[in-house]
């Protein structure tokens, strides 16, 4: 009963890097609770999924075969019987969409304590799980009073586990009732495609919500026309059809790794960070001192972007517009 | 048809904070409606303008001051709104998913609603949780993170896509009732027109308490207890240019020409 159970996630044949992450933050807890590691790996090619996550670390490996890919009603039941099997003391999801559509499910089945996106975590006669809010502008501590609990995992935040371990991998007979699956996945679509891919750019400037109007926009068009940028932006202005969807720069966007970004009012929520911070050099310009671009951002400017902006397409000869 | 919104009214912090006991100070924060909720709603008010006889009906757990949120929501087109809060409920040390996903179970009982949209997260406590946990709650199924929406009301099915990472919509037929958690950019949200706000003050709005719902107040003790909140130490060592405009920007082109990222 001092045992993790974490749960991997693929798609579309793909085993993706949260969950070696996953393989990481199980097997920390693990040590802290000295329990076993055990991983799930549910519906696709399970067996070689399976192999791709026996890692250094890992005890054991429970494969449910049944479709082939993500279906919330399948993985809700299929962890909830395997937790009856293994009554593990922590039950760990990836915050990933996926799990977000999940996770909540099981620990409500299971009656478990839920703390979502969790950047770390500490076991100590009870678990602490260190998590954001506000906008990542501070840090909250919870303190779980329960035995058990089941916790999400902020993608990104654990590395990956290497060394080749030697999990025995077992297949878990889940009895899945069908009867129970209410939603099928029908298909999958790409999106954000179109004429330019800020993914292959060298020189990134980046605008987000803190320019207020669509009628700014030009402001930063006129920036980057002067220093031959590319033009990618934050969710907000895209969710605000300021921009096309191939310019959203995060999770849900694209991942980019220019050799300079440069961030304008844009605060570095953590799904907007999933986008960029491989970029080489990130500057930021932004009136915020806490805002959590700061962590990143290896220069900056702690100043009004429409004092800043304009002054620096003058720098550079360009014409500023009248917004 | 009935379409119940959950709506909450969230707290952002202002750029220069302190924080007292175990929370920001009250003075730094202001307050107004979510923004994932702001285009639940919408989505809802464009189902019940494109459909015969829908009813819009949201749903707040918050005190007295989410009025104004909730008028807002009315303003854009909701029908009605119901508010649950009493004084156990404004005491409860953590009101955490379980405990809200509890009260607004005891609310969709008593209202009945073919559809429930909440919001993906809400932006102050980011537990992106609630409306799964609700679902599961109620027994309805449910979809996460809905950015496409297109409901067969005859056939008793919504055709979602589910935004997932990288660019990615998985496509989801999901039978009704229904909760989906509805994310951003899946629509256009409307301003609240003059004559809409004016309308809003007649709608009506509905306050209960615990009792009123029938619950007691067992279902706000909660396993997780909220120890600590402070401002993390900062990872970054940003070398912060200083001085006016002119002078930071001068500072920011030189380096640009530096690395060599422009000419000119
Ligand atoms: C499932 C999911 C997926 C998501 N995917 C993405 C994604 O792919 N990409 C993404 O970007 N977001 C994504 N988000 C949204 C994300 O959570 C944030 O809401 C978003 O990144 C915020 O964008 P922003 O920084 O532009 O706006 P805000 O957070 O509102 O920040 C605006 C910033 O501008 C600054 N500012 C304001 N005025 C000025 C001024 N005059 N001068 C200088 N600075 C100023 C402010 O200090 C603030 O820091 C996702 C969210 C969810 C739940
Ligand atoms: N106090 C509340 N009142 C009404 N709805 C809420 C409340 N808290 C959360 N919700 C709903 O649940 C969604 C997700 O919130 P959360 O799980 O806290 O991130 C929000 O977008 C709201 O739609």
């Amino acid at each position: 009963m001092s045992d993790v159970l974490a749960i991997t996630e693929h798609r579309r044949g793909e085993l993706r890097d949260v969950s070696l992450e996953m393989v990481t933050a199980g097997r920390d807890l693990a040590d802290q609770t000295g329990g076993d590691l055990h991983l799930a790996v549910i519906s696709g090619d399970v067996d070689d999924y399976a192999s791709q996550v026996n890692r250094e670390g890992v005890d054991a490996i429970h494969t449910v075969e049944y479709g082939e890919e993500f279906n919330h009603d399948v993985y809700t039941q299929a962890i909830e019987e395997l937790y009856a099997e293994l009554d593990p003391q922590y039950l760990l999801a990836p915050n990933s969409v996926n799990g977000m559509d999940y996770a909540p499910a099981v620990a409500e089945g299971l009656s478990l304590p839920l703390v979502t996106d969790a950047v770390d975590l500490a076991e100590d006669d009870g678990l602490t799980v260190t998590r954001e809010q506000y906008g990542g502008k501070v840090e909250t501590t919870i303190d779980v009073e329960e035995a058990h609990a089941a916790v999400t995992i902020r993608p990104a935040e654990w590395p990956q586990a290497e060394g080749d371990g030697d999990a025995a991998v077992e297949a878990f007979d889940a009895d899945i009732d069908e009867s129970e699956i209410q939603s099928t996945v029908t298909g999958f679509e790409e999106v954000a495609g179109g004429d330019v891919d800020i993914s292959e750019a060298d020189f990134l400037i980046s605008v987000g919500r803190g320019i207020d109007e669509e009628a700014n926009i030009p402001l930063i068009e006129a920036l980057v026309e002067a220093t031959d940028a590319t033009l990618s932006s934050s969710r907000p202005i895209v969710d605000n059809g300021w921009l096309p969807a191939n310019r959203q720069v995060g999770q849900s966007g694209k991942v980019v790794t220019p050799d300079v970004y440069i961030a304008i009012g844009i605060s570095g929520a953590v799904q907007h960070v999933a986008g960029m911070k491989g970029a080489d050099t990130i500057v930021a310009i932004n009136t915020d001192p806490n805002a959590p671009i700061w962590d990143l951002a290896d220069y900056g400017i702690e100043d009004d972007l429409f004092e800043v902006v304009p002054a620096l397409i003058e720098e550079f000869g360009g014409e500023v517009p009248d917004v | 048809m009935k379409i119940l919104v959950t709506v909450k009214e969230v707290a952002e912090v202002e750029d220069e904070f302190e924080i007292s006991g175990d929370d920001i100070a009250e003075q730094y924060l202001e307050y107004d409606l979510n923004e994932w909720d702001d285009y639940a709603v919408e989505e809802a008010v464009q189902i019940s303008e494109e459909a015969e006889d829908v009813e819009v009906v949201t749903a707040t757990i918050g005190p007295e001051r989410a009025e104004e949120t909730i008028r807002m929501a009315l303003a854009k087109g909701a029908d009605r709104a119901v508010r649950v809060w009493d004084d156990d409920i404004e005491s409860a040390s953590y009101l955490d998913v379980e405990a809200k996903a509890e009260l607004l179970a005891a609310v969709v009982e008593e209202e009945d609603p073919d559809l429930v949209l909440t919001g993906v997260q809400a932006g102050d406590e980011s537990n992106g949780a609630t409306g799964v946990t609700l679902a599961e709650k109620i027994g309805f199924e449910w979809a996460a993170v809905v950015n496409q929406l297109d409901l067969d009301i005859e056939g008793g099915v919504a055709n979602v896509h589910r935004e997932l990472e990288g660019g990615v919509e998985e496509l989801t037929e999901v039978e009704s009732p229904a909760v989906l958690t509805i994310q951003s950019g899946i629509n256009e949200p409307r301003y609240a027109s003059l004559r809409g706000i004016r309308q809003a003050q007649s709608k009506p709005l509905d306050v209960q308490t615990l009792d009123d719902i029938g619950l007691d107040a067992d279902v706000l003790e909660s396993p997780l207890a909220q120890t600590d909140l402070y401002e993390p130490e900062s990872e970054g060592d940003a070398t912060v240019w200083n001085g006016d405009a002119e002078e930071t920007a001068g500072q920011l082109a030189e380096f640009l020409r530096d690395k060599g990222v422009v000419e000119g």
